[in-house]
């Protein structure tokens, strides 16, 4: 087996002296789809933070491609991985320019694939619309599109559909399956869902109270979960 | 006030130039170091900040004669840039315009970019954008009260009058603008010049402001449409 995409060793996060996340061992394959759950404040946003390089670990070790992770981390690493959040800020532009944002700043001028994208998002009329006038929904498949435009070889989502209408989530979920099946990225999606998890998943973590409490194929996961929380989330109960 | 006739208007133009010159390059000058200060301002945490935050304020707040009193301190024979020898020279009006303008620019380029959803930044540089590329982008999404930063700059320089009397002098022909001359006018008694000059001044700050507010609501492609 190849060496792991990412491996986080002993990883802690902190915020002003208080430890917020907690990873023992865990690792990311390349181009699987690992899905991370677990309650609010479990440090979820935090694990992907540092997947995305934009935070450095308070201790442990980050590894990507078997290379240790400096901080900051260098810019062509940095470029390689991206984040869809849960709320997404945008420009006060057009939802072009937003999504070639991630192009211009790469000096990579924007094109037909562009157009294309927008079109599998259901964006294409609104292209010349400003950020500012658009839906909730139509937002966050904005959000979508200006990272896939720059063709992440990693795309962390964080709750990329809470708070979506059915339309919008089936778009953006139809688009993260779109990349499941291509394999063309290594995907880690956070999500409260148990229904989305299941859907998602080749693997997942459970976070809580800011440590990794389980991590699984998503089979064994949902099947035979090991800790009684990951069974009650399993079962769709309130995990607090 | 030795404006006659016959060199009325080079004189006028004189004036005139001069204090475009002056306040130009002074808001030039405050821009280029007030705006990046104020990002940097805006986006840096570190121990003291709010202490220098007060500064800053406070020296929003300068009055301009305390301000020319201190340039023309410093510039003076005796003083610490005495050998530069620019007392009563249009070189001391920018640097007290600059001082002027300086904590205006600051002050206001950080309470815009502090108004951004910080959100914003932190998904940029997501995007692959370096520290640069996401700084501009955010003063671009501030740009409206950016440029209100400089306005206000220019709106404390254009027509102060205490600075520019003390380290300029007001000399005919070197370091006469529209606003000491506007006071001498006055003090000899030349009403209807002084109010002409005022007229003056008044349209030359309105001409720049139009500028400004074009640039607030159709920007160039490199401040961010």
């Amino acid at each position: 087996m190849s060496a792991p995409l990412y491996e986080l060793r002993q990883v802690e996060a902190s915020y002003r002296g208080r430890r917020i996340l907690e990873v023992d061992q865990l690792a990311v394959q390349q181009g699987e789809t690992l899905v991370v759950v677990g309650p609010n404040g479990a440090g979820k946003s935090t694990l992907l933070r540092l997947l995305n390089f934009l935070e450095p670990a308070s201790g442990g070790t980050l590894h990507f491609q078997a290379e240790p992770v400096p901080h900051p981390a260098p810019i062509e690493l940095r470029r390689r991985v991206t984040t869809v959040f849960q709320r997404p800020a945008l420009l006060n532009r057009t939802v072009w320019d937003n999504v070639a944002y991630g192009l211009r700043v790469r000096g990579r001028a924007p094109g037909e694939r562009l157009r294309g994208l927008l079109r599998s998002l259901d964006l294409e009329g609104l292209a010349d619309a400003r950020a500012g006038s658009l839906s909730g929904g139509e937002a966050q498949r904005a959000a979508l599109a200006r990272a896939l435009a720059v063709e992440p070889e990693v795309l962390l989502l964080d709750e990329p559909t809470a708070n979506l209408d059915p339309y919008n989530l089936s778009v953006v979920e139809g688009m993260i399956q779109q990349l499941r099946a291509e394999g063309s990225c290594t995907l880690v999606v956070v999500t409260h869902n148990v229904f989305q998890a299941r859907r998602l998943a080749d693997r997942v973590a459970m976070l809580h109270g800011g440590r990794l409490i389980e991590a699984a194929e998503a089979a064994a996961f949902f099947d035979h979960p090991r800790d009684p929380r990951a069974a009650a989330f399993v079962r769709g109960e309130l995990v607090a | 006030m030795q404006l006659a006739a016959p060199s009325f208007l080079a004189d006028l133009a004189e004036i005139v130039l001069l204090t475009i010159r002056v306040t130009g390059v002074a808001l030039a000058a405050a821009t280029l170091l007030g705006v990046p200060v104020g990002a940097l301002m805006a986006f840096s945490r570190f121990p003291g900040r709010r202490l220098l935050v007060a500064v800053i304020y406070t020296g929003m707040g300068l009055p301009p004669v305390v301000v020319g009193l201190v340039v023309y301190l410093a510039l003076s024979r005796s003083g610490p840039l005495g050998t530069l020898g620019w007392l009563f020279t249009p070189a001391a009006m920018t640097v007290a315009q600059t001082v002027i303008a300086l904590p205006l620019v600051i002050g206001l380029t950080m309470t815009g970019l502090e108004a951004v959803d910080p959100q914003l930044r932190l998904q940029l540089r997501a995007l692959g954008a370096d520290r640069r590329q996401e700084s501009w982008a955010m003063l671009g999404e501030a740009r409206s009260a950016v440029i209100a930063a400089v306005v206000a700059g220019f709106g404390g320089i254009i027509s102060e009058v205490g600075a520019a009397m003390l380290v300029g002098g007001n000399i005919e022909g070197q370091t006469r603008v529209l606003s000491t001359a506007i006071v001498l006018g006055t003090r000899m008694g030349e009403y209807s010049l002084a109010l002409a000059l005022g007229g003056i001044l008044l349209a030359l700050a309105f001409l720049v402001n139009i500028v400004f507010i074009r640039l607030q609501h159709r920007p160039p492609w490199w401040l961010g449409r």
